[in-house]
């Protein structure tokens, strides 16, 4: 096969690559330049100068073509800008995920294939198993390190065009892997940060970008007014630190981010009880095979990129996905991902638009 | 590298011996150095001690630029003129100046095939203000060749320093330094044969740049550092076949570039040539040939193209290596988008015929492929 590997110049992909020249495919490899400022000094993630330099190197020792794609203009457009829509909208959108949707998996595949490679091979931890379902997603044998959560949002014809080499080791035979291989990126730290926010602090990256936009939180059964901040979008439900209140709760118990009302720059705090869900509303419902029907469907439903799955039934209601929880669910933001699973198979992947909260406030 | 260049390199490097010694091992090393002094001298037409050895282009056109606008600007001259489309080793430095030492830089615009303005220098450099004037003789991307002996002629007359960055011409084009009168001329070793790492900067023996180097004092102290004795005679040796062989060599390039240019046109539709477009004139380096694919990525087609087993370029590309829109195309008027879908093809010393008709059947199928590329879905 054609293969052409993404390369960001950490661990996982300079192993995930090795291991498809060592399958004896025709590989080349690329690394993706998402930001124009690729040079600043002390930027961790998976745009720096050093990782493009990491990248070459793998490739060289490799002796695999190499080369660096510019694919800033669209990382701009279709994954920062929307990062920011979505936070000034009050949503919690998730970056990575819409990394892959909008660039890796489509920006790029689509290139590729139209430059005549068969797929693009990734070091990310999943599984596509030929099944019943024709070339399905699972879960990655690493369940710490599995990203099936980040690539829920990927179709058919997305997944029988990708190749995720990592996917049924554990992080640390890929460690270890490395080294044996003598690759230079064997001892790169994980890179755990959004790529284009490497210091770490959203609520400063969004301050910077969006303007300070003051205005009040608000105890929840109260009506009280707590406390000022310069921007509801630097609030996520389910949050409990950095919230500076003044005035203790009555209870004396610590509170939470239980709403946010954007228009009127309104940051709702409560006990968390108020954060209990047990129905989730998804929009945009993805498939990685058939779609859901109308008829409940017993399932598996996961909401963070590392939280734990509770058992549910789904169902599509005027194209939306309707999701009941078993059990409740604790701090879920809309703008979120809900994906689905049958066991370790990813059914699909919607975005959070509703929940319904076990309690009233 | 050229066969003889190697050969010399190799002889000088077994010898030990610093040229600035005095010792006896010392003084073999200076002879050796001043003897390729002289033959590069002598091959383009100007004097020994005009020549001032340098690690490469990028140095010497530095040391040009920077030097020159330097010693202008302690007379008071503060202004820069420089063209549009030269190469990042000026450009850069010019900008700097621009930013860092309040140099008034005046961008000479050139025409859609690339050549400069001359009104435009010639009503710049009447402001009186002028402390270097600096035109490359033939551009490294679209080949199109400055009209220098016109230029070197109208600073002349101002008292205005012209440099010509001649890195690209030197083998291509016949060069008579005498005749030309520039100020200041940087030829570089690895684009003619020569070992890489080895330039000059041909420079008339009676102007006093400030030093970019400061140190011992070598070349007339305008360049100080130890000098690389087998790098500068194996320079030598292929300076020499640059010029001995320029007029056969350009012939036969021509003819060979002139074939390309024809069947690229022929052979892909969205193909245009970029340049001058007199193929037989002297407007345009012999070896060069530059196109713009309509609508079609240029990473893309080099990616398909390396495939194929044919080296070709997109112009130049940052440190983390992302291919940049050409300056070259920029200043020629061109859209940013239709920069980036542009390739040049050098021809050299080994190209064959054989090596056009491998570019040829891959070319239509890879710009077809490349094009349908270039339009991603994401951008729906």
């Amino acid at each position: 096969m054609r293969v052409l590997a993404a390369m960001s110049g950490g661990v996982d992909s300079s192993v995930a690559v090795a291991r498809m020249v060592d399958a004896g495919h025709d590989v080349t490899g690329v690394h993706l330049a998402l930001s124009k400022s690729a040079s600043v000094p002390g930027s961790r993630g998976c745009c720096t100068l050093d990782d493009a330099r990491d990248a070459r190197r793998v490739a060289d020792r490799l002796d695999i073509p190499f080369y660096v794609w510019d694919l800033s203009e669209q990382f701009a457009h279709d994954v920062m800008q929307d990062f920011l829509d979505e936070y000034q909208q009050g949503n919690t959108p998730n970056p990575c995920l819409r990394c892959n949707e909008r660039i890796k998996f489509l920006a790029l595949l689509d290139r590729a294939l139209a430059l005549g490679f068969d797929a693009v091979a990734t070091g990310h931890y999943a599984r596509i198993v030929d099944g019943r379902h024709g070339k399905e997603l699972h879960r990655a044998v690493d369940a710490d390190k599995d990203q099936s959560y980040v690539l829920g949002v990927l179709e058919g014809w997305q997944l029988e065009h990708s190749l995720f080499p990592l996917g049924d080791d554990v992080k640390e035979q890929v460690r270890a892997e490395a080294e044996q291989r003598g690759l230079l990126t064997a001892r790169k730290p994980d890179s755990h940060d959004i790529c284009f926010i490497p210091d770490g602090d959203t609520a400063a990256f969004l301050r910077d970008r969006l303007g300070e936009q003051p205005g009040e939180i608000v105890d929840v059964t109260s009506g009280a007014v707590l406390a000022a901040h310069d921007g509801a979008f630097g609030f996520t439900i389910g949050q409990r630190r950095g919230l500076d209140l003044r005035v203790p709760a009555a209870d004396g118990r610590p509170r939470y981010v239980v709403d946010i009302d954007v228009a009127a720059r309104r940051v709702f705090v409560g006990p968390p009880a108020l954060l209990d869900v047990d129905q989730i509303v998804g929009i945009r419902p993805t498939w990685t095979a058939e779609p859901l029907t109308d008829i409940p469907t017993d399932c598996s439903a996961q909401v963070r990129a590392h939280g734990a799955p509770v058992t549910a039934r789904a169902h599509l209601s005027d194209g939306q996905l309707v999701v009941e929880l078993q059990e409740s669910i604790r701090g879920l933001a809309t703008g979120q991902a809900v994906v689905l699973y049958d066991g370790s198979r990813v059914l699909g992947s919607a975005t959070v638009a509703h929940t319904r909260r076990v309690v009233r406030s | 590298m050229l066969p003889s260049a190697q050969r010399r390199w190799l002889e000088v490097s077994g010898l030990v011996g610093n040229p600035s010694s005095l010792h006896d091992s010392g003084r073999r090393a200076r002879r050796i150095v001043e003897e390729a002094r002289e033959s590069i001298a002598a091959d383009l037409h100007t004097r020994p001690s005009a020549v001032i050895f340098t690690s490469g282009g990028t140095e010497a056109d530095n040391l040009a630029v920077k030097g020159l606008f330097w010693a202008g600007a302690a007379n008071g001259r503060s202004g820069v003129i420089a063209s549009a489309v030269e190469h990042h080793a000026v450009l850069d430095p010019v900008t700097w100046l621009n930013e860092h030492e309040s140099a008034k830089v005046s961008w000479a615009p050139v025409d859609s095939v690339g050549r400069v303005d001359l009104d435009a220098i010639q009503r710049e450099l009447a402001t009186g203000l002028v402390a270097v004037c600096t035109v490359m003789w033939a551009n490294n991307e679209v080949g199109t060749v400055q009209p220098v002996a016109e230029l070197a002629q109208m600073c002349r007359e101002h008292g205005v320093p012209f440099h010509t960055d001649a890195v690209q011409a030197l083998g291509q084009l016949r060069m008579d330094l005498q005749a030309l009168g520039a100020t200041a001329v940087t030829i570089s070793g690895h684009k003619i044969g020569g070992p890489f790492g080895v330039g000059a900067l041909l420079l008339e023996p009676d102007v006093k740049p400030v030093p970019v180097l400061h140190g011992g004092g070598q070349e007339r102290e305008v360049r100080s550092g130890t000098l690389d004795a087998p790098g500068i005679a194996s320079f030598a040796v292929a300076v020499r076949e640059a010029v001995t062989q320029q007029e056969q060599h350009a012939a036969r390039m021509r003819e060979l570039r002139n074939a390309l240019v024809e069947r690229v046109l022929a052979a892909v539709p969205s193909a245009h040539l970029n340049g001058d477009p007199d193929l037989s004139g002297d407007g345009r380096l012999p070896a060069n040939a530059h196109f713009s694919f309509d609508g079609c990525e240029g990473d893309a087609l080099l990616l398909l193209l390396d495939a194929a087993g044919i080296d070709c370029s997109t112009g130049s590309a940052c440190t983390a290596g992302i291919p940049e829109p050409s300056h070259v195309l920029l200043a020629m008027g061109a859209q940013a988008q239709a920069s980036r879908g542009s390739l040049r093809f050098s021809l050299g010393r080994d190209s064959t015929q054989a090596d056009v008709d491998r570019l040829l059947a891959a070319l239509p199928g890879a710009v077809e492929r490349a094009t349908r590329a270039g339009s991603p879905r994401s951008r729906a």
